[in-house]
């Protein structure tokens, strides 16, 4: 055990926190959970002036310490000594922004008032100074009684003389006391009386201000004008959305090309038998069918770090909060739901923006109703097979309008589900929107690249535990039992997935399915677009000598197998159902146990049996 | 008059804050943002989609508060020349 002291960084959101962090810790970061709660805690090490190092423990942003959201409460429980697993800052480094006094100081008087060592950093003293504002920071240290270092993290500008300041503070860790519940409960203060105090404060550090034009407005008034500002979130949204097709199908080319390969190499190296199939099939094809979603999921993330560092993703919520609140959501839902059509895995991620618990938990549990881009194989196949490639009306072809109404069948659940729990399980008055639009920024490159490394990080880590224990497991269930050869037994029958698919069979048979739809959607929950291949795969044996016709006429094969109502049918349970698998793990560690995760599984598959049944009834109906 | 009956680019300041109005974490939030009386208040922008949520400057800081929270706050409206922050 280590027990190098540790010190906290806190302060208001906006205050430019994280930029300190990355700018004093660099790259040595390591980003974790708190215990029990779905806060991230990210740390790092940094070396005082006489070389002995300090953990430096960068909090979640919030206004005091009187907790709201799951963040502000790790926050507190930490300052006050109270979190579990965590031990008690030896010093804290608050951070506000000079250019918002007002009230940063507020937050500050009440962390100074715990009687903690602490340094201030006055930070983005550029941005005030941009502002026309001249601040004495020796004036500001006087009244507050506490050391103040002014600091531009983003430029690094300042960090000496706060590791300076710093080291004098960290004295032993004879000072590093569990603060007392009493003393705790006291800390909660009387905020009006402290802002007027900050006030006042920041009245006599501001020695000089003049009036200067206001970029953040200049630029605002487009970005929140009722007509330009949604054109250009319009805009930048088709752009993300481009982006994350078109850049990601290159590098998504290389990561099967090197699986493949990989395939190759395993299959060169070792004999035929039970250990290749497993490494080959079963872990670098199924694990590479997800880590394939890695470019995606990193473009997505890098647009939503730049949209989030220069201030503009607040404005974005600002602009839908009113559509959002028709199905009892905020703003803030917008952005995670908008993400989840990418993948819902960094959607859910994303939610964690959110304060309100219940807002939180409606926007995670119709996530995956967003159709991610797994899906597009699985519609593009089924689709091309089926619908005719003819225009219904000038440059509106069958094919797109067909996809375009499954989109949009998935944003309507979506819709009528959120207004369903918002009035059942997520009960509750709605918790409105107050936010603080933050001033624009620039935002800072090694930041956004720290920020997608971290998101590749617990991406890569995940795929390579749960997900490919998921995929190994359905590769054993696929592969086993062995059909005796010369039996005339299809392996797909004979594998225990393929005894599941028949008893699933009975299940689904009424909503149009048969046995190799069925088949086909137990591996679909490892990963969606699975089916696919899973499809191939039952008919290219069935094609038996006839492999290689069996593969390149899927479509064809699928005609003779199916009939329109069945393809509707198919397509409509993959709008509604539960899979991947991923996501439900994500929902399970997002909401911290298992309940709502199987909540989801629950729900989504009830929706996808009913609405694929109702299609196939309706479609026979009718005679198509 | 009510802050969100206030029109765009009339600077003023917070007469008062009807606090019980307003559900105890909303009050809280609100006091964080900075809403206190005395305070300067401009109504910046108007979401689209019903001119709801609002956005204001609020001292320093420009704050989004859908109306219904806007009602709670009164505003003096500043005569003459405005006063920045």
């Amino acid at each position: 055990m280590t027990t190098i002291p540790m010190v906290a960084l806190v302060g208001n959101p906006n205050a430019g926190k994280s930029a300190l962090f990355n700018a004093l810790t660099g790259a040595r970061q390591k980003v974790g959970n708190y215990p029990g709660v779905t806060v991230e805690r990210k740390s790092g090490r940094l070396a005082l002036d006489d070389g002995r190092p300090v953990e430096l423990v960068d909090l979640p942003g919030t206004y005091s310490l009187d907790p709201q959201s799951p963040d502000e409460s790790v926050t507190r429980n930490v300052i006050i000594g109270r979190q579990e697993g965590e031990r008690i800052p030896t010093a804290l480094v608050i951070v506000i922004d000079a250019s918002n006094l007002d009230n940063h100081l507020r937050f500050a008087l009440e962390l100074i008032a715990l009687g903690r060592p602490v340094v201030i950093a006055l930070n983005m003293i550029d941005m005030a100074e941009r502002d026309g504002l001249t601040i004495d920071p020796e004036r500001l240290s006087r009244e507050l009684g506490v050391p103040v270092i002014p600091t531009v993290a983003v430029r690094k500008r300042g960090l000496a003389p706060l590791i300076e300041a710093l080291s004098a503070i960290v004295g032993g860790s004879a000072n590093a006391g569990r603060l007392d519940e009493a003393a705790a409960e006291e800390s909660i203060p009387d905020l009006i009386a402290l802002q007027r105090r900050a006030r006042s404060i920041a009245r006599i550090a501001t020695v000089d201000e003049k009036a200067v034009r206001r970029w953040s407005r200049m630029i605002d008034s487009v970005a929140l004008h009722p007509v330009f500002g949604i054109v250009l979130l319009l805009a930048l949204l088709f752009v993300m959305f481009q982006a994350v097709f078109a850049w990601a199908e290159a590098p998504m080319g290389w990561i099967e090309a090197a699986q493949g390969w990989l395939i190759d190499l395993v299959n060169g190296a070792l004999p035929d038998g039970f250990l290749r199939s497993l490494i080959a099939d079963g872990i670098i094809a199924g694990v590479g069918s997800v880590v394939v979603f890695l470019p995606q999921i990193l473009i997505l993330f890098f647009f939503i770090l730049l949209l989030e560092a220069s201030g503009y993703m607040v404005r974005a919520a600002f602009l839908m909060d009113r559509l959002m609140a028709g199905i009892g959501l905020s703003g803030r839902a917008f952005i995670p739901l908008l993400s989840s059509f990418a993948c819902a895995i960094p959607g859910i991620m994303a939610t964690r923006t959110i304060d309100d618990p219940k807002d939180r938990l409606t926007t995670i549990l119709i996530a995956p109703l967003m159709t991610c881009s797994a899906r597009l194989p699985v519609y593009a196949v089924i689709i091309a097979a089926f619908i005719p490639a003819r225009d219904v009306g000038p440059g509106i072809g069958l094919q797109g309008l067909v996809m375009f109404v499954l989109y949009l069948t998935g944003v309507a659940g979506a819709m009528l589900a959120a207004l369903i729990f918002r009035r059942t399980i997520a009960k509750g008055v709605s918790s409105g929107f107050m936010m603080e639009l933050p001033k624009y920024q620039m935002p800072n490159l090694r930041d956004v690249a720290i920020g997608l490394w971290q998101r590749a990080y617990v991406f890569l880590r995940r795929a390579g535990t749960i997900i490919m224990a998921v995929t190994v497991v359905l590769w054993l269930l696929t592969s086993y039992p062995q059909a005796p050869e010369g039996s005339g037994l299809k392996q797909s029958e004979y594998s225990i997935a393929g005894r599941i698919a028949s008893g699933l069979e009975v299940i689904v048979r009424p909503i149009g399915f048969n046995h190799e739809m069925a088949l086909a959607v137990i591996p679909a929950m490892a990963a969606r677009e699975v089916a696919v291949a899973a499809l191939q795969t039952v008919y290219a044996i069935d094609a038996g000598d006839d492999e290689e016709a069996g593969a390149s006429a899927l479509s064809t094969r699928l005609q003779s197998r199916w009939t329109l109502p069945m393809a509707l049918s198919f397509l409509m349970w993959f709008v509604f159902a539960p899979q991947c698998l991923s996501t439900i793990a994500v929902i399970r560690r997002e909401t911290n146990g298992w309940k709502w995760p199987l909540f989801a599984l629950g729900y989504l598959f009830a929706l996808a049996y009913l609405a694929a049944g109702a299609t196939f009834w309706l479609a026979t109906a009718l005679g198509l | 008059m009510r802050l969100d009956e206030l029109p765009r680019g009339r600077p003023g300041h917070i007469a008062g804050v009807d606090w019980s109005s307003l559900r105890p974490n909303e009050a809280r939030r609100l006091r964080e943002l900075g809403f206190d009386e005395g305070v300067a208040i401009e109504k910046l922008h108007n979401a689209p989609f019903g001119a709801d949520p609002i956005a204001c400057q609020v001292g320093r800081m420009i704050v989004a508060i859908r109306r219904v929270h806007a009602a709670a706050v009164t505003v003096d409206l500043t005569s003459g020349t405005s006063t920045a922050s």
